[in-house]
């Protein structure tokens, strides 16, 4: 019990030292913590995309549409179940400012997103009702969305002003599952542009693909493609995490800068420790010098240090711990649900109680070293 | 008894009992920069179990050098060094640690104690190195601070306790581990006079009435007069030995 009763009153000697590079480790644990959320929240799309589904769309872009005849086309090929269409409305309700995702999905969508639960008298008003749409619980919640309300929204791919009726609430079927889109009727959005714009009609943004086995997945995607290669839309076919991850790749410099920017917050509080305990370190010779007269030796020298170094680095790195899934919420609320799933993952818990360990330990090495080696009569600048 | 020695004297017929601490052509130096500083050259002395020495001179001289050399905080370039027999210059450096927790009692002039540390704790902490149970320590540490009149003052810190105080903490912590040897460096320098007439007179009486032999750095006249004996050195060098009159 004594050497941590020395460690502690050790730690407390300058209170105002202390709690400075406690504050420093809890900000820096925080932004951590934060900045790896935000990573997470990124790929949440991602993460949450089946390796079930495929997604097939034109090779060239994807804001280059398919025609609508392929449909029958990829039913036909080895392995594939069912298929989907999904476009792209992009329109603004409101303001731009007020971004949420919506697709024009064809009526068996749903029967490959297993994770959308709506109830089934909801989805039967849905199916009944032509300009009726679904919306997640994550975008009602948000903009206050309920049954029966009128969502008017501005086309910008698909001119016009569309008149869309909530008739069902999508919840997620766990918290990553992502509810801030809205999904309507393919059938509406084409037979609408065939009367504005007939060369917009029977263009399809994305197939989506259910398969008998995920394992042949691959082989399925080579398959689809094959039957459209030298024809004027050659498609490209991947699983739907991939497509997503292709989205998140467009981002890649910017998570990667996100990423490098956590690091540097912790090198940095790493050299302010490092710097607190190297002063503290220093001001201490002469104990450490004493202490070795007196018969302790160096390995019970160089655990004062590190011991005060842990219990700092162990105090700030719990309290920015658990500081971090209020201020994550607070984020969350603040940038106006940007982030759909911002959720502080268990693995980001792990890595800030590692970064804390390892500024803990760093921050002692060279301190460590120095009381550890520190000669006795030079210490005690006793040379008569 | 204490005295230089000229090695080159005949053995006398019967041989006297074994100094405490016995040196032989001691030297040590120093490195400053590309420069090899001579501290202490070619000494030679005994000192008697029991005995009370003072070392006098002025700064520079090398007695805190000499001191430390006694005590196991340094080591000598080349000569003899025994202390109760034992060459403490070949100690490893691991075995020297313990054998200093376990034979010398430090006093520094500036008290050296650690000032998270009640008196008490201080006090107690050269026995966190030995084997002894929690209420063994507290009977001994109690005992010793009543020895050196703190047993009301156990439980203050270092900073709540005067110049005077601190030093008979520091005696305290010196004697608790039953030492064959007390060195003292300068243990009257930080002191106004009464404090250090009653610090020399506290060492005075653990080396008569407990028998502990003390080595005592000093530049001060009056502090040495406290000695038993005085040993002078000059520029590294032992220059006489005097018998002083106040008996054991």
């Amino acid at each position: 019990m004594f050497l941590p009763k020395l460690i502690a009153r050790n730690a407390m000697r300058h209170k105002l030292r202390t709690a400075l590079t406690v504050l420093g480790l809890v900000i820096a644990v925080l932004a951590y913590g934060l900045l790896q959320t935000v990573v997470d929240a990124w790929y949440a799309g991602a993460s949450a995309a089946s390796n079930a589904r495929l997604v097939t769309r034109n090779a060239i872009s994807l804001t280059f549409a398919l025609p609508l005849n392929y449909e029958y086309r990829i039913k036909g090929v080895d392995g594939v179940t069912q298929v989907a269409r999904s476009n792209w409305f992009g329109g603004v309700y409101r303001d731009p400012k007020n971004f949420f995702a919506q697709f024009a999905v064809s009526d068996n969508y749903l029967d490959l997103y297993p994770e959308f639960i709506v109830p089934p008298e909801q989805r039967a008003d849905y199916q009944r009702d032509r300009r009726g749409a679904l919306v997640g619980r994550q975008l009602a919640d948000l903009y206050g969305f309920k049954i029966g309300d009128v969502i008017p929204i501005k086309g910008t791919i698909y001119a016009g002003t569309w008149d869309f009726v909530v008739r069902g609430i999508m919840d997620g079927r766990d918290e990553s599952t992502i509810t801030r889109q809205m999904v309507f009727h393919w059938d509406y959005l084409n037979e609408t542009v065939r009367k504005k714009n007939p060369r917009q009609a029977d263009q399809v943004g994305v197939f989506i693909l259910g398969v008998d086995n995920p394992d042949n997945a691959a082989a399925i995607s080579r398959a689809v493609d094959n039957v459209f290669k030298n024809s004027l839309a050659e498609t490209l076919t991947e699983t739907e995490q991939a497509f997503q991850l292709g989205f998140v790749a467009m981002s890649n410099q910017i998570i990667a800068a996100i990423r490098v920017v956590s690091y540097v917050v912790i090198v940095i509080v790493m050299a302010v420790m490092a710097n607190a305990m190297a002063m503290s370190a220093r001001e201490r010779i002469t104990e450490y010098a004493t202490l070795k007269a007196l018969g302790f030796g160096p390995g019970f020298l160089s655990l004062l240090v590190f011991g005060e170094s842990m219990i700092i680095s162990a105090f700030g790195g719990a309290l920015g711990m658990l500081l971090t899934p209020p201020a994550a919420r607070f984020f969350k609320q603040a940038v106006g649900g940007v982030f759909p799933v911002f959720t502080v993952s268990h693995e980001t818990m792990a890595m800030q109680a590692g970064c804390a360990l390892v500024v803990g330990v760093a921050a002692a090495i060279v301190p460590a070293v120095q009381a550890a080696r520190v000669r006795i009569v030079e210490g005690l600048r006793a040379i008569g | 008894m204490s005295a230089p020695l000229d090695p080159s004297t005949p053995s006398a017929p019967v041989t006297p009992p074994a100094p405490l601490v016995s040196i032989r052509h001691l030297a040590k130096s120093y490195q400053r920069g590309a420069q090899i500083v001579p501290v202490l050259s070619d000494i030679s002395l005994d000192i008697a179990a029991g005995d009370f020495i003072a070392l006098m001179g002025p700064s520079g001289s090398g007695k805190s050098t000499l001191l430390n050399l006694i005590a196991g905080i340094d080591r000598p370039d080349s000569g003899e060094l025994l202390v109760g027999g034992v060459d403490i210059s070949e100690l490893p450096e691991a075995s020297l640690a313990d054998w200093r927790a376990a034979h010398v009692g430090f006093i520094f002039q500036f008290y050296n104690l650690m000032p998270v540390l009640t008196a008490y704790e201080n006090v107690e902490l050269p026995l966190m190195l030995t084997r002894l149970s929690r209420a063994e320590r507290r009977e001994r540490v109690e005992m010793v601070l009543g020895m050196v009149g703190l047993a009301d003052r156990m439980d203050h810190y270092p900073t709540e306790l005067s110049g005077g105080q601190q030093q008979r903490v520091a005696i305290a912590r010196a004697l608790i581990t039953d030492p064959t040897l007390i060195v003292a460096d300068e243990p009257t320098g930080d002191l106004d006079r009464n404090s250090a007439t009653d610090i020399l007179a506290m060492l005075q009486r653990l080396n008569t009435d407990l028998g502990k032999t003390i080595i005592m750095v000093t530049h001060d006249a009056h502090a040495a007069e406290a000695a038993k004996s005085l040993v002078h050195l000059e520029k590294g060098e032992l220059l006489q030995g005097e018998q002083r009159g106040r008996e054991a």
